[in-house]
This record gives structure tokens, sequence and C-alpha cells, in this order.
């Protein structure tokens, strides 16, 4: 949490310098924007804004590096614990009878009449909350980094299929924004759904592992 | 409760496995020379991380290079300090006086003017100028790569940082060595079939292609070959730091 919030705050002061994303592999002030957020931008070579805010980009840079090699080190012990203790696979994977888009559905119809679960589903990880977990940890935070180091001309000039595959450097900075974006709507929407059901049960379920019966959870 | 001991156990090896792994690397990047200049402060173990990782990972590899036809028609040259008169003068007089001293630890320190370095071998390379602002463009540049210099003035094998100036003296970088020796780091007399321009860094700019346009100083006047940064400026390796930005910008 504290590596994923030093990310988005550096890397919202990043994009602050120059907010005006490209496609394709080059990109600056004399070419065409693919969009440009309405920000007062920190530097005077940006013609919106014109130095309203003070440059942050180098104590950012320094943070993001250093929160993203936080980042993927917790990640890494994450990710053989899930593997080692078979997480993904029991907790993760879709259960043999959600594998379908009705269960899907089922799920999303009973979050939108907000029917409290069945103690049975209480316990384990639902349909929904699968297969978005699994989109966070396999397809968003692989291609953050991946964005990521795209945009590195040293780590580029050692693997340049990285940034080719995405269309070009401008391409990867503003994929890369996107799954920023993506990884902060899960952050907002996960943390909405716990403060819903009970921020002390969620917690103590989280780091204990263990959900409680749903007379505790009251 | 329902926290095991041996949850507890596994969390904690893992905690700890994590922390010495962390020390390790610190502890091996230092034999091996993969420890930045501004490895000090709380940044200091990401910065070490990053530098000694994407040393590992590009000892052989070269920026990338792109077709003629990829070109920027329009490029952006970034702003610049107000020159100084000194860079006046030299401008009034077509560059025709502008040196190039190479000094520090080679054998025959020297003071070039442009058309000596122009008798150096030549090779243009069209790369990436990338900010880390998030902007680039591309552009073909034209120059003698800085390897044939330092060769020319025996380049002593003590050396480890080549540190070079802009005429704005507060404008310095370096260099390791890996860089400076690197085939496509180029001392940058013209651009795109021209003389290299003002804006671009004309008459003379170091383009270090595999880091951000920081690294790319314009306006070179001073290369100093030296096994220490300690004595220059702060300490740090070069200015950037002392303005609160990494020294290596391979990201």
């Amino acid at each position: 949490m504290i590596a994923f919030f030093a990310l988005l705050i550096s890397g919202g002061e990043i994009v602050i310098s120059h907010p005006r994303f490209y496609w394709g592999e080059v990109g600056n002030v004399r070419t065409a924007p693919l969009f440009t957020l309405p920000i007062p931008a920190s530097r005077d070579t940006v013609p919106t804004g014109y130095g309203v805010l003070p440059d942050q980009n180098g104590w950012s840079r320094y943070l993001h590096f250093q929160a993203a090699w936080l980042a993927v080190f917790t990640g890494i012990v994450y990710g053989v614990w899930g593997l080692w203790t078979g997480h993904f696979r029991k907790n993760l994977f879709p259960a043999p009878g959600e594998r379908t888009w009705r269960a899907a559905w089922e799920v999303v119809t009973r979050y939108l009449r907000r029917a409290p679960p069945s103690a049975a589903e209480a316990q384990v990880y639902n349909a929904m909350q699968r297969i978005t977990y699994l989109g966070v940890i396999f397809v968003l935070f692989p291609l953050v980094i991946w964005t990521g180091l795209a945009m590195s001309p040293a780590f580029t000039s050692a693997a340049p299929w990285t940034v080719i595959a995405l269309g070009g450097r401008q391409s990867a900075r503003t994929l890369h924004f996107f799954v920023s974006g993506l990884l902060l709507l899960f952050l907002l929407v996960h943390v909405t759904m716990v403060v819903i059901s009970g921020f002390r049960s969620r917690m103590r379920a989280m780091i204990t592992g263990r959900a409680g019966t749903p007379q505790e959870r009251i | 409760m329902s926290l095991s001991r041996r949850k507890l156990i596994t969390g904690g090896l893992a905690a700890t496995a994590g922390v010495s792994g962390v020390a390790a690397a610190v502890v091996l990047a230092q034999r091996y020379g993969l420890v930045p200049p501004d490895n000090g402060g709380f940044y200091g173990p990401g910065e070490t991380l990053t530098y000694a990782a994407q040393r590992l990972l590009t000892s052989h590899s070269h920026a990338r290079e792109f077709p003629r036809s990829m070109i920027s028609k329009d490029p952006f040259a970034n702003e610049v300090p107000p020159f100084n008169d000194e860079f006046k003068r030299h401008q009034a007089a077509g560059f025709a006086d502008w040196r190039l001293t190479v000094d520090g630890l080679v054998s025959r320190p020297a003071s070039l003017s442009l058309s000596d370095l122009k008798s150096f071998p030549i090779r243009s390379q069209i790369t990436e100028v990338a900010c880390e602002e998030g902007w680039s463009y591309i552009a073909e540049w034209i120059g003698t790569p800085l390897v044939n210099v330092l060769h020319a003035t025996g380049l002593l094998p003590q050396a480890r940082y080549i540190v070079y100036r802009s005429i704005d003296r507060d404008w310095w970088e370096s260099i390791d060595m890996a860089d400076a020796l690197h085939p496509q780091t180029l001392l940058t007399l013209g651009m795109n079939d021209g003389d290299l321009p003002v804006g671009f860094g004309g008459p003379l700019r170091l383009r270090v292609p595999r880091q951000l346009g920081y690294k790319s100083v314009k306006y070179i006047t001073h290369l100093t070959a030296t096994d220490n940064l300690k004595s220059f400026g702060k300490g740090l390796g070069s200015a950037s730091p002392e303005g609160g930005y990494a020294w290596y910008a391979g990201i």
C-alpha cells in the first residue's frame, strides 16, 4: 500500500510536468497529442499552465523507482507464496461451477440488490471477486511494470521488443497512464466494498486469513 | 487463535529473506562497482538497485536506431539557460575558436578545435532524445564517438568516469566507462545532415542515447577523466543530483 501510494503520487507529479499524451514512438509540444489533461503544468516547455506549479520531478522520479522496487519485491514474495500454498489455484481461479457468464451475472445482480452473501459464500471469494483479483494480479500489475520499463532508454536498449510491441515509447507512456488509472479504480472500488461490508472485520480477515462467521461480521 | 505459529514463522522467514536479499544485493553491487555516486540518503537503495540492474542488463546493448523516415520533422529544442558573454562571443565568431579541453587521467592532455574533432572518424546515428518530463523526438546525430577522443588522448586504465562540462559552468555531468566507451556515445557536431543548431546544443553536444535527455549536455568545452567523483562539486557525480535529479538516467 505504501509503495502503491508512493507510485501514484510521484507518478502524478511526473505527469504534471508534461500533461500531454501521444501515440507512437515520439511526441512533444510540436506534435499533435492524443489527448491533454486540463491541468496546469509544472514546466513552461508545455503550453498549458506556464510554470504554475513548482517542479517536483527530481524527488518524484527517485521515489517512483524506489517504490517500484519495493512493490516488485513484495509482488515476488506474494507470487511465490501464492504458488507455494496453492492460494491462486484454490481461492482465485473461478471454482468449477462458476466458470460461466451466468454465474458472474448472478453475482453482479446480487451486488446491485445489495443482498448479503450466504453463510457459505462469505468464507470464499465469489466469481466476480476472483476475476477481478486475477486481472489485477496477472494482467494489470505485469502490464504496469512492462509499460514502465518500456519507457527506459537503457532497458529498451537491452530488450527493444518490449517497446516495439507496444507501438513505441509514447504509446508505452500512454498505456502506463491508463493501466495506473485502472489500478487506482480497483483500489477505490475495493476500499469502498471493504468499508461497506464492515471495515474492522474485513481487515481482520485480510490479515489473519479467516473471514469469521456472519454473526461476528455484524 | 487463527494466526497459527506456522504462518507466523513462514511470514517471518519471507520477510527476512526479502530484507537479506536486498542487503546481499547492495553488498554485491558495491564489490562490482555498480553503486552510483548519489547512493546516499533515503533514495540511495532504489537508485543503487536501478543502476546496478540496468548496468548488468545493458553491458553490451545499443540504443535503438531508427530508419530515416522516422526522423522528427519539427523537433523540439528544449529551453536552455541564458547564454553567457563567453558563449555569445563564440557565437558571433561562428564558433571558430571553440575548444574542447581533455584532461585528468589521460597521458596526452589536449585542447581540440572543432576541426580537430572533425578529423576523427565520423559516424552518424538516428536515435531518440527522451526527456524525463515525458516528451521525445528522433533526429540524426553526426559526430565522433567519445571513445575515439579518449583513445587519442591516451586514456589511462584507472579512469572510471568521464566528467563533461558545458560552457555554462553550472552545467556539468559525468558518465561511467560503460557509457563513455560505448560506440553510440557521440561528441555531436551535426544534426540531420547540417551543423548542430545552437538550440540543440551546437556547436558541440555529448549525446548519451542510452540515458535520458538531461545527460546529453549542450555546449561542451571540457572533458576530465577521473577515478573518483568525490572532488567534483558536492561529490554526487554531477550537477543533477545537486539539483535533486538522479545521476544515472537510464530510466
